[in-house]
């Protein structure tokens, strides 16, 4: 063996033990806790990309500088996975070894009784016979679920085993909601899909307005159901304009194809299908309408999904019609229940639909959907569109311009669909029982010693680990036990 | 009883609750002023005058905390659910059990020397819900109904009212201790306190009661998100905030059963500990944003 290799392997071990040491393992865990918050002061890419997006507009440079450093990204950053992954591995290397130690103290006996009692907490001597001090105090604590070693002038026991017990399966537990969690990124799949009332969507790729899959996930391996959207119901408190109530009713089948039944969703009750979950997420309203050309030939009708601007519901939108001649766009709102103020315009009182409105700008000119850039379907760009009208239609009217007319027809609402396939939240979920129970089991068992020992007269003394209390209390009862008996 | 009927006691419980909150104030600041005046050690104490006035603080507290627990207990029959709707309830409810926590010490430890301190953080707390954060009693929006609200949010509660009452007992050991180390007597109002020991186990053994179930609270949550959003940990600011105070307790219980940390440092670590739950009370409240936004605000 050369010098170097020696050097290499004794600072690998040095490197290891500091990592392993308590103080790092400690250090480590503040850090993650200071790490964590910057992530709530910046906005995050996962939670909210509009945010960030409007961070960048806002700020421009600060922006670069703050996304140079992932702070966008906090909780998938280089540095913030380091200290996890940095704190996991100490957590390992200071709880297998421990578990090990563990095991053999388990079947081992508790350690020799030391030589000078005298100088243990809680020594006292007792008066009791020597011939039988030994014999009832075994008894006793026998009795008591100590642990026992029993030597030919002493005794030595220990209990609340337990406590190291309950702190590895707390530690493990970690460790498992990690496993968990690593198995839910890398193997499940999230994604969004707005569905309106009366529409089908079928469980594949295309049908999502949005979707993520883990690393080792594949596209094939969404779960093949399908549901139908027959209804949606919201209802609201009419004091605070708040939603009270949202009831979804679909008509599912898994596989496709298969037979359909009818299912609700609600918020806090999604649809399950094994690990895939369908969850209601927020809901719209979609404007129908019947655009006609200068002949009055019908060039769209239907309905057009319209965001929600506010908790009133007032939504807004875009409704493009390229194949026009010339292209034409409506910007537009749609208003549930129509309210005015100078400050404000026309803006929504409540959240039903009670007065509805829409309120349409025409734009004229180039759409811009050939230029190759991608375009929000909810907006319209009228960079090189020129303005030829403005209305507010009540249900049913209609607005003529030169190129043609809108008619407001009705309405129908739309639900945000998120579907979301973990396989690992099990774990995870385990991973939590086990980890209160274990936290439990530590915090309150009391682990401690008593030795006895017969020499010029008889002994008793104890140790409490952390100076968990009560052990005074028996190591009395112990006495007075031993002395009545004498 | 109707709903209205139910809101409108539950209003005037809470304000009963403010008035002996503030007899009681009163009571302690008397007990307290009486041992300050005290500056030179020539002036006699007059002990059995001050507690009496301590006693009459306790007792005003007692009824306090029955006024307040009717007060959240009819909130939560005007609106037919637990009463954790909004922040207001929030501040009701958080009062009743950080009240409901220093009874208990009271009873255990002898703790009357932070009536003073426990009746003006009660105080300010439910003045601010009252003027501030009050909303009319209203049903739960969706993502609200759940059965887990009730275990989440009182686990969370339960657990902010000890926090907060080991910071009070951290702080008043960091202020104590402060005056032994540059060997100065203890401030009279300060003689009937327990040893400087018995406080840093105290705070130490209120912290490792509640840690679990602050650990429950944090897992509750996470079970019902899963339910309610499609995913049970999205770093929302209010669960990074409840991580935070998560990591700091737990590195505070490493430190002093693993490392040995006692005194000063165990103290202000607890206090930071502390103030990370505070902190995501108000601030992620108030002024942040996510999904935890259920203030009314």
């Amino acid at each position: 063996m050369t010098t170097s290799e020696l050097t290499g392997i004794s600072l690998f071990r040095w490197a290891w033990r500091q990592l392993t040491s308590m103080r790092t393992a400690l250090i480590l865990l503040l850090l993650l806790g200071f790490a964590a918050i910057p992530g709530s002061l910046f906005p995050q890419r996962t939670q909210n990309p509009m945010k960030v997006n409007e961070y960048f507009t806002n700020n421009p440079t600060l922006a670069q500088w703050l996304d140079r450093f992932k702070l966008f990204d906090v909780y998938s950053s280089p540095w913030f996975s380091a200290i996890y992954l940095l704190l996991f591995i100490s957590l390992i290397g200071c709880v297998l070894p421990r578990t090990l130690e563990h095991l053999k103290a388990i079947g081992a006996k508790p350690p020799l009784t030391p030589k000078f009692l005298e100088k243990m907490e809680f020594a006292t001597s007792v008066a009791a016979s020597k011939a039988s001090a030994l014999d009832q105090a075994e008894k006793y604590l026998r009795r008591k679920r100590f642990r026992i070693r029993r030597d030919a002038d002493s005794i030595s026991a220990e209990k609340g085993y337990s406590r190291e017990t309950g702190n590895l399966l707390f530690h493990l537990s970690l460790i498992l909601i990690l496993v968990g969690v690593g198995i839910g990124s890398l193997y499940g799949s999230k994604g969004e899909a707005i569905v309106s009332v009366g529409d089908r969507f079928i469980n594949t790729p295309t049908s999502y307005d949005n979707l993520a899959f883990g690393k080792f996930q594949s596209e094939g391996s969404l779960t093949p159901f399908e549901l139908t959207v027959t209804d949606f119901k919201a209802s609201y408190d009419v004091r605070t304009n708040a939603p009270s109530d949202y009831t979804l009713s679909v008509l599912a089948a898994n596989p496709v194809g298969s037979k359909t039944t009818a299912k609700i969703i609600k918020v806090n009750a999604p649809l399950t299908y094994k690990n895939t979950k369908i969850y209601l997420q927020a809901n719209g309203y979609s404007p129908l309408v019947t655009v006609r050309d200068k002949s009055g030939k019908i060039t769209y009708q239907g309905g057009v999904v319209f965001l929600p601007q506010d908790g009133n519901l007032t939504s807004s939108g875009a409704i493009k019609l390229p194949d026009m001649n010339p292209q034409i766009g409506f910007v537009a709102s749609f208003v549930p229940t129509y309210d005015r103020s100078n400050k404000r315009g026309a803006f929504s009182a409540y959240p039903e639909v009670l007065d509805p409105r829409l309120l349409v700008s025409v734009w004229t000119g180039n759409l811009g959907l050939d230029s190759g850039r991608p375009q929000s379907v909810y907006r319209v760009d009228t960079s090189k569109m020129s303005r030829i009208g403005l209305a507010q239609l009540k249900l049913h009217e209609t607005y003529k311009f030169s190129e043609g007319s809108i008619t407001f027809e009705g309405w129908k609402p739309w639900v945000n669909l998120q579907i979301v396939d973990d396989p690992g939240k099990i774990y995870a979920l385990f991973g939590a029982i086990f980890a209160i129970l274990g936290l439990l089991l530590s915090l309150f068992t009391r682990q401690r010693r008593i030795w006895i020992k017969v020499g010029e007269g008889v002994q008793i003394a104890g140790l409490a680990k952390n100076a968990a209390p009560g052990l005074e209390k028996e190591i009395a009862d112990l006495k007075s036990k031993l002395e009545e008996k004498l | 009883m109707t709903s209205t009927n139910y809101a409108y006691l539950s209003n005037y419980a809470v304000y009963s609750a403010m008035v002996l909150y503030t007899i009681a104030f009163f009571a302690h600041a008397i007990e307290v002023s009486f041992s300050v005046r005290n500056v030179e050690a020539e002036t006699k104490f007059d002990f059995g005058r001050t507690d009496r006035a301590g006693r009459i603080g306790s007792a005003m507290i007692f009824l306090a905390f029955i006024f307040l627990t009717l007060g959240v207990l009819f909130r939560g029959l005007s609106a037919h659910r637990v009463p954790w709707g909004n922040m207001y309830e929030f501040s009701i409810t958080g009062a009743f059990a950080f009240t409901g926590a220093y009874l208990i010490a009271l009873k255990k430890y002898k703790l009357r020397w932070l009536g003073l301190p426990v009746s003006i953080a009660v105080l300010l707390t439910l003045g601010t819900a009252i003027t501030v954060l009050y909303r009319p009693s209203a049903p739960l929006v969706p993502a609200l109904k759940s059965t887990w609200l009730a275990i989440h949010v009182s686990a969370a509660i339960i657990s902010g009212g000890v926090f907060l009452l080991a910071n009070c007992i951290a702080a008043t050991y960091l202020i104590l201790d402060s005056y032994e180390s540059k060997g100065l007597p203890r401030p009279r109002w300060a003689t009937n306190l327990p040893t400087l020991d018995a406080l840093d186990q105290l705070s130490y053994r209120l912290v490792a009661f509640v840690f679990p179930l602050w650990t429950f609270a944090v897992i509750a949550g996470a079970i019902w998100a899963e339910s309610a959003w499609g995913r049970y940990w999205g770093w929302d600011p209010k669960e990074t905030w409840a991580f935070i105070t998560w990591v700091a307790y737990a590195a505070y219980l490493h430190a002093r059963v693993t490392v040995g940390w006692r005194g000063r440092k165990a103290a202000w670590l607890c206090l930071f500990a502390g103030s990370t739950f505070l902190f995501n009370y108000i601030y992620i409240n108030i002024w942040g944003t996510g999904r935890h936004t259920y203030s009314g605000l």
